[in-house]
């Protein structure tokens, strides 16, 4: 019985549920980047969460070593991502996303 | 030899695949060589078979060549049938064909389409042959429409004038009608006979009895084809608008040759006719009205093409009163006399028009006898000949027919021997207003006169002989002679004659034929009297004429009734067809496609803002909605 499992499986339900939520608004309703690529991130670590609470729960490794991956791929989204914010400040003096609005009919 | 049948008709088929191809780079000699060369050959070819065919004791062959169409119950062998009555065929084309060949390298010397007029004429003679050789109904299709469209080609031949190309398109189009009812009297016999080869056809159709209304139709709709092609009433006007053409053309193709398709098609399926009465009276009346009818427009026509053609069609008449009699024999006797004389004549004018450097109207010719002999006597001869001068060829077969006739029905008779009345003042009409008095030309043309060449004459003096000798294997019984034809062409005719009893008291047949000879005699020298005593004229252009003169003149308007009450109601169903169902249902569905693609993609196209934070918001409502329906 690890320490994981001293809170019900419940509690981390919620918890991520909330945390994706949260991330869900922040993309939608934020207009700065890198509010926005927050609001990624927390989407991708309310996603760990979960797996990592299942992965205790039913004594299956799998689910962290997805965790594993999950965050390699995000650090290397991360490295691309901030690459293209620094070069839409440099072209527009502003990380507001509605700026981007020039790829259309 | 008769292995080599399949020679006669590939002969001219090389022919026309030499010249349509290398045309333009051989010389007019080369040719003009290779043009006629191919011809004789058949010509030898189709003499051998003639006379082989009349000493063996076999009279009916059939050459398989391949198969051509198999599918399911429907087995179409390419083969050729060779027996009396196409071999007859096949001299009088080959043979007639060579002579106006020749006629032509004269004719058509100065014309910069020489090597084009050539292929032209091979390809005819390839489909004519094809049409009297085929042993089945589709191969004599395939010919009958083939040599329609070389007639196309031909009577438009001088194409740069709109005359003449609606002239062939006139004969196009009327051809067509007719093919229509031959094609379907085609499909009526397979569907009645389940096959369209003649053996297997004319073997069953004999167990029928007489009357039976399925063989009615079918001989009904075959001879609307044949209306069509032998410009039979309603469908003739074509043939006397054909003489646009060369003239060597007009006296191959719609004199001696083509026009008579016709008859060899009802001759070949003679059984269907004396198996049913209603077809066969059709014919006959039709075939005297169409004489007569013909007759009396070329009382009155003033270019010499127009008076042959109407003649043309006047005989043809003649001989498909003939067939509706059940003369078959003197129908095709007459085919042979009339492809003899009247290519004759045709030639004859040529030679006149080409002397008078391209001069039809008669009004302007005259005293042409001393000015080209040659043309002169020959035409002489083709005039006797078709008039029926006793011992021309033209005497005997019309004698047979209108012996017939007599036999048949007073009535038909009585239009036949007007018909002759008729024939007889035009033709001297046409000679004399030609040959006779004094030149009535410029003195241009005067001037211009001369004998035509020797490659123009030479068939001219062959044909007259035969217009004169032609009539000899044809010589009635009563006369003390043999019918030689009537002999030779048994076979084919064997299972009608049998149903078809012809008896006349030998002192009839002298009446008949003295009644003939009197009324012929009697009318050349009324023409004689109007045109050389006392020089009458015919009505200059523009002159007031009487009423009937004026009728006949114009052709009882005929061209122009067949415009108002069809081609105009034609031209205006078109012509409304195309506005509205063509421009507005057709196009309006096609466009109205066209315009709903557009009208969708510009209207989603707005959906397409650019806005990143629109598009995931989507993207979130979507999802959100995917999961709710999957979930629920």
């Amino acid at each position: 019985m690890s320490i994981i499992q001293t809170i019900p499986i419940e509690w981390y339900l919620f918890l991520s549920t909330v945390l994706f939520a949260i991330g869900v608004f922040g993309v939608l309703f934020r207009r700065n980047a890198i509010i926005i690529f927050m609001s990624i991130e927390l989407m991708l670590n309310a996603v760990n969460l979960l797996l990592v609470a299942f992965s205790s729960y039913l004594s299956d490794s799998k689910g962290q070593v997805f965790v594993f991956f999950i965050m390699a791929v995000a650090a290397a989204e991360v490295a691309v991502g901030l690459a293209i914010l620094s070069m839409v400040y440099r072209n527009t003096n502003s990380p507001d996303i509605n700026n981007l609005n020039k790829l259309k009919w | 030899m008769i292995k080599l049948v399949g020679l006669i008709p590939l002969l001219p088929l090389i022919g026309f695949v030499i010249i349509g191809l290398f045309g333009k780079k051989l010389s007019k000699s080369i040719v003009g060589l290779v043009g006629s060369g191919v011809i004789f050959g058949s010509f030898a070819l189709a003499l051998a078979i003639f006379f082989e065919l009349k000493g063996g004791t076999q009279k009916e062959f059939t050459i398989d060549l391949f198969t051509w169409i198999s599918a399911g119950k429907l087995s179409i062998p390419f083969s050729f049938l060779i027996d009396p009555l196409s071999s007859l065929f096949l001299l009088i084309i080959t043979g007639i064909g060579f002579l106006i060949h020749l006629y032509s390298i004269g004719y058509m010397s100065h014309d910069e389409g020489f090597a084009r007029f050539f292929a032209y004429l091979n390809l005819f003679i390839f489909f004519m042959l094809l049409l009297v050789l085929g042993s089945n109904y589709l191969i004599m299709f395939v010919g009958w429409e083939g040599v329609g469209l070389c007639s196309y080609l031909l009577i438009g031949f001088w194409f740069k004038n709109t005359a003449y190309n609606n002239a062939a398109k006139k004969a196009f189009i009327m051809n067509r009608i007719g093919d229509l009812g031959f094609l379907m009297g085609i499909i009526l016999i397979f569907i009645t006979f389940g096959s369209i080869s003649y053996h297997e056809v004319f073997m069953q159709a004999n167990s029928y009895s007489s009357g039976t209304p399925v063989l009615t139709v079918i001989a009904l709709l075959l001879f609307v084809g044949a209306m069509g092609k032998s410009a039979q009433l309603p469908l003739y006007t074509w043939l006397p608008d054909a003489m646009a053409g060369p003239t060597p053309v007009s006296a191959l193709i719609h004199a001696a040759t083509m026009v008579t398709a016709g008859i060899y098609m009802i001759a070949r399926s003679n059984i269907l006719y004396s198996l049913s009465p209603v077809a066969m009276q059709t014919v006959a009346i039709v075939g005297a009205c169409t004489a007569l009818f013909a007759a009396t427009i070329g009382l009155a026509q003033n270019d010499i093409k127009k008076v042959l053609a109407y003649s043309t069609v006047s005989q043809l008449g003649y001989m498909f009163l003939a067939l509706g009699v059940g003369a078959y024999t003197g129908a095709v006797f007459h085919v042979m006399t009339h492809a003899f004389f009247k290519a004759l004549l045709f030639l004859g004018a040529g030679s006149v028009i080409h002397a008078m450097g391209g001069e039809q109207d008669m009004r302007k010719m005259g005293g042409l006898k001393k000015y080209i002999p040659i043309t002169h006597l020959t035409f002489l001869i083709g005039t006797l000949a078709i008039v029926g001068f006793p011992g021309f060829s033209g005497f005997f077969s019309k004698d047979e027919i209108l012996a017939h006739a007599y036999e048949n029905n007073k009535l038909l008779w009585v239009l036949g021997i007007l018909t002759a009345a008729m024939t007889t003042f035009y033709m001297f009409r046409l000679y004399f207003l030609t040959f006779k008095g004094t030149f009535r030309g410029t003195h241009d043309q005067e001037h211009h006169l001369h004998e035509s060449p020797k490659s123009m004459t030479i068939p001219l003096v062959i044909l007259s002989m035969l217009a004169v000798v032609g009539g000899l294997i044809g010589i009635p019984e009563v006369l003390g002679g043999k019918h030689f034809l009537e002999e030779f062409l048994k076979p084919v005719f064997a299972d009608s004659s049998s149903r078809i009893i012809f008896h006349l008291p030998e002192s009839t047949e002298y009446m008949l034929m003295i009644v003939a000879v009197a009324v012929m005699a009697t009318f050349l020298y009324s023409a004689y009297t109007v045109y050389v005593k006392n020089k009458t004229l015919p009505a200059a252009e523009g002159e007031e004429l009487q009423p009937l003169h004026k009728l006949v003149y114009n052709k009882y308007w005929i061209d122009e009734i067949y415009e108002t009450i069809i081609t105009k109601p034609l031209n205006f169903i078109s012509e409304a067809l195309h506005k509205v169902v063509d421009n507005q249902i057709v196009d309006g569905i096609v466009n109205g496609i066209g315009y709903l693609v557009n009208w969708t993609s510009s209207t989603i196209r707005l959906a397409q803002t650019g806005n990143i934070g629109f598009y995931v918001f989507v993207m979130v409502i979507s999802i959100v909605l995917i999961l709710f329906t999957r979930l629920m």
